[in-house]
């Protein structure tokens, strides 16, 4: 492919983050139609990245390589069919993000959209890195950007947050770093040449013990990131605080990084000592389902019941991903970009409901249905598609992940499963608090539906919901070899499961009743 | 070519274009709209029905798969339909019940304030209910089944504002997830035991002998746990009583005719799995028997009329699920379709009787209607003779079916529980039906004076259901009659292999038809006795048995033992470990390391000075120094 098509979906937010700068900052308008159609062109830019790509091979497509700073540190981007859709989720999140933030982001609106865009970036390069220095490059620059976001525009504690937030995810990626250099120093013990080639760094075979000490510093970076239990008390903090452009991206693109961190390096560079803490490892996430459900269950915010549920939702994924097996593996890839965009669009209405109520206390709230009937359907969309109702994205990555699960190990399917009574009593629950009952006081009596603007941003999440989940194929097919070749990596068995390519829609009339 | 497939589309269509735009239409096309769907699904199983009729007896279903909906690994569901005798009996009762509802309905609901949404909702219903029947997967009958889960939910609390409604809404989706729970393992774990779940591929592996018997078991009984939700049995029936806070047509419709039978359905649907486990048989059959004869209890002494059909409807399904536990899933159908002609049409006549009164439910301020109703009390009572087992009525022809099988098969407990639910059973119908029409009039005076009977919209449905509930039966006549018998039986028979053994003779047949003649007078008389002859005695029993009285009343404290054993210990102790485990403990020891490393102070001091151009600043520098390394 002659254009650089991925350093384009990389760069241009941050093309467009230098172009704010030298705008007038008293113009709204200007600044927020810059910013949304950088975020567009991104998008647009981004959608050939689904048609072209070949979900035939596993290998890392539209890559680019080019030296950078040498010593092995080198510009080296691509995607596969991991990687994919987390970058296609975050670039179709975007502009709704920002176009979320239209009314509820008033003041310093430039440095607003500055950050958010350079945000995009750091997200995008967290997904297409295939060398370990420039992953942490922006692993980093996707960092700083979230703490100004909430450090600067969140809610009465933002600063204490965003501390919180920064320490716990510093705490994780500073030996992450180290870990980083030890391997690099590692393979140049070995082989004499410099490099943080991901894929040269796959082929080195590391001591036992050595492989322990590193799984266990990416481990941790990537368990806070998640977050998995006990590492999870930074995240309703930062959630209740951020503001609902924040919560979005932070629920949706960020954690994901996490898994994904796990996926792409802790895993098959470490797969030895991977599979010794394995038991460990799904016993905290199963916790994390069982545990997140039941805190979400008490929660009296709006925002950090959400929060709690990502917590459960996260836990049944990293739990399919240590199932390590093809259906739990692809059912965890896919079941990411649901949350992303179930948590996405929950954050968005609860949004939606902070503006017009100025409070996200449960309690403040009832009736809001008879004002609101439009958002109560949207909103209604967006729990089910939470609590994995099927013929939602939910349920095929649920499905998916809980038989993963359950062939593994039949125990963890069992504890897991709870979820699925688990997220329909806090999120019904909830809703019921909220939306249902006789309209609660004056204030809510004089809520306005929702407006143009509001609908146009969660349609485009919706018809993704049902795409999902009546389609799925779509998106499954071109996981298929990607993940095949993952799973065969980390079993460290030479067979691979090929997907048989999919036939057209075939119309079966056996045994026709004679006529 | 078998257009059974596209029946459950109309009712999806007519969903979509209701909710998208039903607030633009008038109630005249919402209407309109609504009932030509169902409509159109009706005519679509009837013509697909008929073309089963020419070549049943080949017994090989149609199967048409549209296309692989969910594959990764081994894993695979596919978006597949499945038309059988089964699914077509099946099918045949969804729409032409549902269609004789969506017409009751435009006259109930006429004057409701959002008419579009109800029958968006009834569409929608329709439309998984119709998913669920036809599914040839059971990860796809799992997206109707939790379809109709959705609209039931929606439906019971359609008046939202109503907080008990929307409690109720909230209780019967939960449950049924509890439910949903097993029913979903059950899935995997038949997935990963014989690599598919198609019932084609489940029925061979049952044949081949692929499972384990204990498997078979574990996964028969998983599956239950599903249908038991699903259908109101014990212990996951709680949710149904509550349901009667949803419009009445929605409590005919999928809290008596149609979603409440999918459990039976299920299990039905799988039988040779469950005939290859005696013992999840035998949990089928006693969780069925007790249930039938415990919600017969319970509606000895309720009040409100809608909660009198409800412990009813709870007591008949555990019927069927007598039927499937002994081996006869045809009587078990059997009972099902008829049941949903007679119990559909006691809701709505019901449902008759509170439009009439303005809707009050309380049978102690009813009484006398007879006159007053003189099209809603007839086809009440065909209804109640149905259920109650007089003979030559369809209720009567399907509880004895179940019940000659229980005792063919040697469950003699299990028949002597069902016979004495019998008695139960004509004796709670008849004294509704003594309550609210016969006797002294108690209404209140402004009751009375909106007293009228029903429109044509409302009774017609009525009169159409009252026909078949006399009627319908008539397809599965016992076999004393000769060679005419269990012409139902025969047309499923290429699903449901008729039960082994246990023939009896026709002078057992007779006295087994006399003893349940005999239940259903016994209960009928008592009836009279106790609340036409001398309406004192009820009062006199409740004062001599003040606890039985009261025991029954509270519907034996199960809604309190649940929620004082389970709901709030755990919501308790859940607010109990935020307080003092999540905050404490975790977020202490967090914020406790951070104090004492000194980082928290320095870096809050470094956030907390300065402006935020500063910061914005800072960023790009870095970001220069980044991208000049990166390009020089």
């Amino acid at each position: 492919m002659s254009i650089p098509i991925l350093s384009l979906v990389a760069f241009l937010p941050l093309a467009g983050a230098a172009l704010l700068l030298f705008l007038p900052r008293e113009n709204k308008v200007l600044l927020y139609g810059i910013a949304l159609a950088f975020t567009i062109a991104v998008f647009l830019f981004s959608l050939p990245l689904h048609f072209a790509f070949d979900g035939g091979t596993a290998d890392p497509q539209f890559v680019e390589r080019a030296n950078w700073l040498g010593l092995g540190i080198e510009y080296h981007v691509g995607v596969d069919g991991i990687s994919l859709y987390l970058v296609l989720m975050t670039t179709f999140l975007m502009p709704l993000a920002l176009l979320a933030s239209w009314s509820h982001i008033r003041d310093r609106i430039k440095e607003y959209l500055f950050f958010m865009l350079l945000l995009e970036t750091g997200m995008i390069g967290v997904f297409i890195a295939l060398n370990l220095f420039l992953f942490y490059v922006f692993w980093e620059a996707a960092l700083i950007p979230m703490v100004f976001l909430i450090g600067m525009w969140g809610g009465r504690r933002r600063v204490y947050a965003s501390t919180k937030f920064v320490l716990f995810t510093m705490a994780g990626s500073l030996l992450m770093l180290v870990a980083m250099f030890v391997l690099y120093a590692a393979f140049f013990k070995e082989t004499g040449t410099h490099s943080f080639a991901l894929a040269d760094l796959l082929n080195l075979s590391l001591a036992p013990k050595l492989q322990t000490w590193l799984f266990l510093a990416f481990g941790l970076a990537f368990a806070v990131k998640v977050p998995m239990f006990p590492f999870h008390t930074w995240l309703p903090d930062a959630h209740v605080e951020a503001p609902t452009a924040g919560s979005v991206i932070l629920a949706a693109v960020l954690l994901k990084m996490g898994a994904y961190g796990f996926l792409r390096f802790a895993f098959p560079l470490f797969p030895e000592a991977a599979a010794k803490f394995l038991p460990v490892l799904a016993v905290l996430a199963v916790i994390g389902i069982i545990y997140g459900g039941f805190m979400a269950l008490v929660q009296k915010d709006v925002k950090s019941l959400v929060a709690y549920s990502s917590v459960s939702h996260m836990g049944l994924i990293m739990l399919a991903l240590f199932a390590g097996n093809t259906a739990g593996v692809q059912g965890a890839v896919i079941h990411m970009v649901n949350h992303g965009l179930s948590t996405g669009m929950l954050f968005l209405c609860v949004g939606i409901l902070y503006e017009r109520a100025h409070t996200r206390l449960i309690k403040d709230f009832g009736g809001v249905s008879g004002r609101m009937p439009v958002f109560a359907a949207f909103f209604l969309v967006a729990v089910l598609s939470s609590l994995g109702l099927p013929g939602l994205n939910g349920f095929v990555g649920e499905i998916l992940c809980l038989y993963g699960a359950f062939a593994a190990d039949k125990l963890w399917a069992v504890l897991a499963v709870t979820t699925v009574i688990l997220a329909a009593a806090y999120l019904l629950g909830m809703f019921r608090r909220v939306m249902h009952g006789p309209i609660a006081n004056d204030h809510i009596r004089a809520f306005r539906d929702l407006n143009g603007r509001e609908i146009a941003l969660l349609v485009p999440i919706v018809v993704l919901m049902f795409w999902i989940g009546l389609h799925p194929s779509t998106f499954l097919r071109k996981m298929d070899a990607s993940v095949a070749q993952y799973v065969s990596r980390i079993k460290g068995r030479e067979r691979v499961f090929v997907v048989k390519p999919l036939a057209a829609p075939v119309a079966v009339e056996a045994g026709r009743a004679t006529e | 070519m078998n257009p059974f497939w596209l029946i459950p589309f109309p009712p999806a269509v007519g969903a979509f274009v209701l909710i998208v735009a039903g607030r633009k239409l008038s109630r005249k096309a919402v209407a309109w709209l609504a009932c030509l769907a169902a409509a159109a699904s009706f005519v679509l199983a009837v013509i697909s029905f008929q073309s089963l009729l020419g070549g049943a007896s080949a017994g090989r279903p149609i199967l048409r798969t549209l296309f692989t909906w969910i594959q990764a690994g081994e894993f695979r569901a596919d978006l597949a339909f499945r038309f059988d005798p089964l699914s077509a009996v099946m099918v045949l009762v969804v729409t032409g019940v549902g269609l004789l509802i969506h017409v009751y309905s435009t006259g109930y609901m006429s004057r409701d304030r959002s008419f579009a949404r109800f029958f968006a909702f009834l569409n929608l219903f329709t439309f998984a209910m119709l998913i669920l029947v036809l599914a040839d997967n059971l990860v796809l009958m799992f997206v109707g089944w939790e379809g109709v889960g959705l609209c039931s939910y929606l439906l019971i609390g359609f008046w939202f504002e109503k907080p008990a409604a929307a409690a109720a809404g909230q209780k019967a989706f939960i449950v049924n997830r509890i439910g949903d729970a097993g029913f979903l393992l059950g899935i995997l774990f038949l997935f990963l035991t014989i690599g598919g779940v198609s019932f084609g591929a489940i029925n061979e592996a049952v044949a081949g002998g692929i499972i384990a018997p204990a498997t078979a078991t574990l996964i028969a009984v998983l599956l239950f746990v599903g249908a038991a939700g699903k259908s109101a049995q014990i212990p996951l029936y709680v949710w149904l009583p509550d349901a009667m806070e949803g419009p009445t047509p929605v409590s005919a419709l999928i809290h008596a005719a149609t979603m409440v039978t999918a459990g039976v359905y299920m299990v039905a649907r799988l039988n040779p799995l469950y005939a290859a486990s005696p013992a999840a048989s035998e949990v089928v059959a006693v969780v069925g028997a007790l249930t039938a004869v415990f919600a017969a209890t319970i509606a000895l002494v309720q009040n409100d009329i809608k909660r009198v059909l409800a412990y009813s409807t709870i007591s008949q399904l555990g019927y069927m699920f007598i039927g499937c536990g002994v081996g006869a899933y045809a009587a078990g159908v059997f009972h099902l379709y008829t049941h949903a002609f007679f119990k559909s049409l006691l809701f709505l006549a019901a449902g008759s009787v509170m439009h009439a009164l303005s809707g009050e439910l309380d049978m102690r301020k009813m009484g006398g209607l007879r006159k007053h109703l003189p099209r809603t009390y007839p086809t009440f009572l065909i209804g109640a003779v149905a259920i109650a087992g007089v003979p030559f009525l369809s209720g009567f022809f399907s509880k004895d079916a179940v019940l000659t099988a229980a005792f063919a098969q040697g469950r003699y407990f299990i028949w002597a529980l069902g016979l004495g639910g019998a008695v139960l059973t004509a004796f709670y119908m008849f004294r509704l039906v003594f309550l609210t029409f016969h006797g002294q009039e108690r209404l209140e005076p402004e009751v009375k004076r909106h007293l009228h009977e029903s429109p044509g919209a409302m009774t017609v449905p009525l009169v159409i259901l009252a026909f078949f509930s006399v009627f319908a039966g008539y397809v599965g006549l016992p076999p004393v009659v000769g060679k005419h018998a269990h012409l139902f039986d025969r047309f499923l028979e290429p699903v449901i292999k008729p039960a082994e053994g246990g023939h009896l003779g026709l002078g057992t047949e007779w006295v087994l038809i006399a003893a349940s003649v005999a239940a259903a007078l016994l209960g009928i008389g008592a009836a009279y006795a106790f609340f036409l002859r001398d309406p004192r005695i009820p009062r006199r029993l409740g004062e001599k048995f003040p606890g039985l009285y009261r025991l029954l009343l509270n519907k034996y404290y199960v809604d309190e033992a649940y929620d004082a054993a389970i709901v709030k210990p755990l919501v308790q102790g859940s607010a109990r470990v935020y307080d003092k485990f999540d905050l404490a403990v975790i977020d202490g020891a967090v914020n406790g390391s951070a104090r004492a490393a000194g980082l928290l102070g320095r870096l809050l001091s470094l956030i907390q000075s300065g402006l935020i151009k500063d910061y914005a600043l800072a960023v790009l520098f870095g970001m220069a120094i980044f991208l000049g390394v990166l390009f020089f």
